[in-house]
């Protein structure tokens, strides 16, 4: 006989069950005072919950925001679960950053009787981030351009708040990547990152990919599906593609931004969410709303916060960047000892447009570490069509300035098979940290030592340089 | 003695570094002496509480929670924190009169004549 959930969680200790979670967890009555607590909420407040019974939950957590307040300024009239961070002083007299959730408890029968707030101790990964926010990789996105640096500095605004965000730029410029580290940084990084391809499904299905459908709601709907908005629930929900969005579901996605609801697809019951909205798109928004296909309203309503990532063939030095990075990558996922290229074929590398961008590099790289048979890549182990659409009229685009590894007393750049001055060695250094080391030194030795003219040489921002110098240790 | 308790309304205020209003109390052998004071602060900062603390000359402050470091720096001081308190003021008051609050205490209306 198969036994209900209600049933088989009848006659369970409320409070075992409590204590089972490994977080903080406090029950509130309808005024925000407490209820009940579990061990961890005891461990962090000081206060066994039988001593604070009554009391209102913002005197026993000490939190910032006010917990309370919240609850009643947001989770009341809504009903919906809210996610928040904050920080609190505990037993020990230590700040730490918490993450709330906060979700109202209702009856069997449906009436509100309480809230339930959940915290979460996130002190030691805000720490993290904050160390990551000094390097140039954030969650994987590699870039010492100042174009890309400024997309770089711009993270934590992105993620500090739930406005949405446009993501633009050509297809392989990484808006994917882009998007799902502005998650991580964010908030929201514990609950789900979704992302649907807006123009990888007929109209119809896309509708119900993304709101959700009951049975029977059309021709083969055999069970309800929630859809990718109610599974983004807390977390950030990804639209790429944007401009694919058929017209019809532009107004059902306007209607989910302003009013944070839905029906899904066949059903009268609304749906509430919370979600952080982040979309991406390689098209011209704007001349789609002049062409008639795209919403003006919607428009604007996906570009309250606007990140454009650049062309790889606008990002300079970055190119030798990632070469390094996609030749360390490969060459170790399959056992093979790649020390680096040879100059013919950086030159190659740095000559070619890449009009699939990092994404292309990456696929050339691959194909390239794959065939490569000894230590070194050459022009005759990249892909044919590099050498078929290499402009050679273009200049070599070389970084601000050329790494320069020479050994002192070498008259005969041969002596080692020239290795040094024309080739881009990653083994002989440790990788791209030698190889900046030396550009560093090099431009401070040129300018004397002024770091401002050091940064301008470089084509640094001054903050970046600032922050490499700690790093390696230069000061 | 000079003594701060630090407000919210009625009660003692959650956390030192957000407080903004404060009630300075003169003490001597465990009577009110002068008429109490209240002080609303600029804004919600626990470096500049300490400051008005140190120019009161304050003995003994009564507060909910506190940074160890504003908690060390008063220390340092010679000042007297009574911290992780839970209740009405007038309570806390009453009982840090007759010397008998203790940090972590949650003060209940009808607990507190017991605890006197």
């Amino acid at each position: 006989m198969k036994q209900s959930v209600g049933s088989a969680l009848k006659g369970l200790d409320m409070l075992d069950l409590l204590n089972g979670v490994p977080h903080g967890i406090v029950l509130l009555d309808n005024e925000g005072r407490i209820v009940s607590a579990n061990r961890i909420f005891e461990a962090i407040t000081g206060h066994p919950s039988v001593d604070v019974f009554g009391v209102g939950c913002d005197f026993v957590l000490r939190s910032n925001p006010d917990i309370k307040r919240t609850i009643f300024e947001n989770v009341f009239d809504d009903g919906a679960m809210l996610s928040l961070e904050g920080d609190i002083i505990n037993v020990n007299r230590k700040k730490a950053v918490m993450r709330f959730s906060v979700s109202p408890l209702n009856s069997q029968a449906g009436k509100k009787i309480g809230y339930m707030v959940a915290l979460e101790d996130i002190t030691a990964l805000r720490e993290l981030d904050r160390q990551r926010h000094g390097v140039d990789e954030v969650k994987g996105m590699l870039g010492h351009s100042p174009k890309m640096q400024e997309i770089l500095e711009f993270m934590p605004i992105l993620a500090r708040t739930d406005a949405t965000l446009l993501i633009t730029g050509e297809t392989g410029t990484g808006k994917d990547l882009l998007a799902e580290a502005v998650h991580m940084v964010s908030k929201r990084s514990k609950y789900p990152f979704v992302k649907v391809n807006c123009g990888a499904l007929p109209e119809t299905l896309l509708e119900s990919e993304l709101f959700g459908h009951v049975r029977g709601a059309y021709t083969g709907a055999h069970a309800d599906k929630p859809g990718m908005f109610r599974l983004a629930q807390g977390g950030t929900l990804f639209l790429t593609e944007i401009g694919d969005l058929p017209l019809s579901l532009q107004v059902k996605l306007l209607t989910v931004i302003d009013d944070r609801e839905f029906y899904p697809l066949g059903s009268s019951k609304k749906i509430r969410v919370d979600v952080r909205l982040i979309t991406g798109t390689n098209r011209d928004l704007r001349q789609m709303v002049k062409d008639g296909t795209f919403r003006e309203d919607l428009y604007y309503r996906l570009n309250v916060l606007r990140a454009h990532l650049p062309a790889l063939r606008e990002r300079g030095e970055d190119v030798l960047l990632l070469i390094d990075h996609f030749v360390k990558l490969f060459s170790g996922n399959l056992g093979k000892s790649i020390k680096g290229l040879t100059t013919a074929a950086t030159e190659e590398l740095l000559r070619y447009q890449y009009p699939g961008n990092v994404r292309e590099l990456r696929n050339i790289i691959e194909y390239a570490v794959n065939v490569c048979p000894g230590e070194r890549i050459g022009s005759s182990h990249l892909p044919t069509s590099i050498h078929a659409n290499i402009i050679t009229a273009l200049p070599v685009r070389k970084p601000a300035s050329a790494p320069q590894i020479v050994q002192q007393g070498e008259d005969d750049d041969n002596a080692h098979g020239g290795r040094f001055a024309d080739e881009i060695d990653i083994s002989q250094a440790t990788g791209w940290s030698d190889i900046e080391k030396s550009k560093i030194l090099g431009a401070l030795l040129k300018v004397g030592g002024n770091r401002s003219r050091a940064a301008k040489e470089l084509g640094w921002g001054r903050s970046t340089l600032w922050r490499k110098i700690k790093r390696y240790g230069l000061e | 003695m000079k003594i701060l308790l630090t407000l919210r309304d009625n009660d003692i205020a959650p956390r030192f570094d957000l407080t903004s209003e404060v009630l300075i109390v003169d003490s001597d052998h465990g009577n009110v002496v002068g008429n109490p004071r209240n002080i609303l602060l600029p804004g919600p900062s626990g470096d500049e509480l300490c400051s008005l603390i140190i120019k009161e000359e304050i003995s003994l402050v009564v507060c909910g929670g506190i940074e160890e470091a504003h908690f060390q720096y008063l220390g340092w001081k010679k000042i007297t924190v009574v911290d992780r308190v839970i209740g009405l003021a007038a309570d806390a008051l009453r009982l840090v009169l007759a010397g008998r609050l203790k940090t972590g205490a949650v003060l209940r209306g009808s607990q507190v004549d017991d605890m006197l």
